[in-house]
């Protein structure tokens, strides 16, 4: 099965059913995957904090969120995370292409790959690192913790977890 | 009027309401002058507002009533796009449109100047934009609510902010309680 159609049966399975994006290279396979599924509400935001507020409302409306995005965003939606998403305490599935990492042929992408994990940290934000294909096995678990503690977790995907950009 | 003369005059109409409300002075005039469940007050992250209104009205029927501010919505501009193009029929946003950053002092914004909200969020795509001036407030929420048709509703009032308490309830309590409201 590829990856694309495993992370998004995960989160149809665990009934994730509005999801917004910011689309990244990495990521145009699951938004794609995202759009063929018929149970999933998705929302195109035009900056990751807006689609974050999208994700808080429909979460009090009774719908499970997800957001897919791409770490340079991080520093973005920090305001966001600390006081929205933690401070009223909300689930938030966080599923971030990681760029700047190993197979990286962008130079620019390094610049924030070298904040990410420190920044999260710095949230107390419960961080996965996919790096192996078989890594996704974790995902359906990761998102039954999100919604069992009520906290934005995240999920950094690189380059080598999705396949690399072919010979580079 | 000001916005708390305009929120006074509207509160026996937002009391039925799902209403999520602007960070800051707004949120404090709101809680003080008629404190409800379904009142969703913002303690911080300015702009988001509209945002979190329509990802609530995207996921229940209820009618979502978002008391937003023109500085807001400059922040957070990405938002009209995504309006225009998602809003369902139970989606109010109502823009207190005082041309200033009322909360931190008055500072003026450029809506006070030569930007048009309503002509920027007609151009992204929303298209039942009404502008009112502060006295027609409760009116055209009224017909906002039976019309059941996505609204922006720009609200021209004066600057200017009544002096009432910061909030001091518990962010989880207010989201646990709204919650409740929107789902009984
Ligand atoms: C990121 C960020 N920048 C600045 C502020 C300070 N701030 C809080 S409320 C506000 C003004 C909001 O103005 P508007 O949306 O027009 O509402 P008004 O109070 O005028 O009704 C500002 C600048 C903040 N809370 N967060
Ligand atoms: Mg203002």
């Amino acid at each position: 099965m590829s990856i694309d159609k495993k992370i998004v049966d995960d989160l149809v399975a665990n009934e994730v059913s509005f999801i917004t994006t910011v689309p990244c290279k990495q990521l145009a396979g699951v938004i794609e995957e995202v759009d063929r599924r018929d149970g999933i509400f998705h929302i195109p935001s035009n900056k990751e904090d807006e689609g974050m507020g999208l994700c808080a409302g429909a979460w009090m409306g009774g719908k499970r969120p997800a957001i897919i995005m791409q770490n340079t965003a991080i520093g973005v939606t920090i305001n966001t995370l600390a006081t929205l998403i933690q401070y009223y305490r909300m689930p938030l599935p966080m599923l971030i292409s990681y760029r700047g990492e190993l197979r990286e042929p962008v130079a620019c992408q390094v610049e924030m790959a070298v904040h990410t994990k420190a920044l999260l940290a710095q949230l107390n934000i419960p961080t996965y690192h996919f790096h192996r294909q078989k890594d996704v096995e974790e995902f359906d678990m990761i998102l039954k913790y999100t919604f069992m503690c009520n906290k934005p977790v995240a999920i950094l995907t690189d380059a080598n977890f999705w396949g690399g950009y072919g010979d580079q | 009027m000001i916005r708390s003369e305009i929120l006074r005059e509207i509160a026996p109409i937002l009391r039925d309401q799902l209403v999520v409300c602007n960070i800051g002075i707004p949120s404090q005039e709101l809680h003080a002058i008629d404190d409800q469940p379904t009142n969703f007050y913002m303690l911080g992250t300015m702009g988001l507002a509209s945002s979190i209104g329509l990802g609530l009205a995207l996921a229940q029927p209820k009618t979502v009533i978002v008391i937003d501010g023109d500085g807001s919505v400059l922040t957070n501009l990405g938002t009209l796009p995504t309006i225009g193009n998602n809003a369902p029929g139970n989606y109010i946003l109502m823009i207190i449109d005082n041309g200033s950053y009322g909360s931190t002092g008055d500072q003026p914004t450029y809506t006070g100047k030569k930007t048009d909200l309503a002509g920027m969020a007609r151009a992204a795509g929303c298209d039942n934009v009404v502008v009112v001036q502060d006295v027609d407030t409760g009116p055209a929420l009224q017909k906002a609510i039976a019309g059941r048709r996505a609204t922006v509703l720009v609200v021209k009032c004066d600057s200017g902010n009544a002096k009432m308490p910061v909030i001091t309830m518990d962010p989880v309590i207010i989201r646990d309680r709204f919650m409740k409201a929107v789902a009984s």
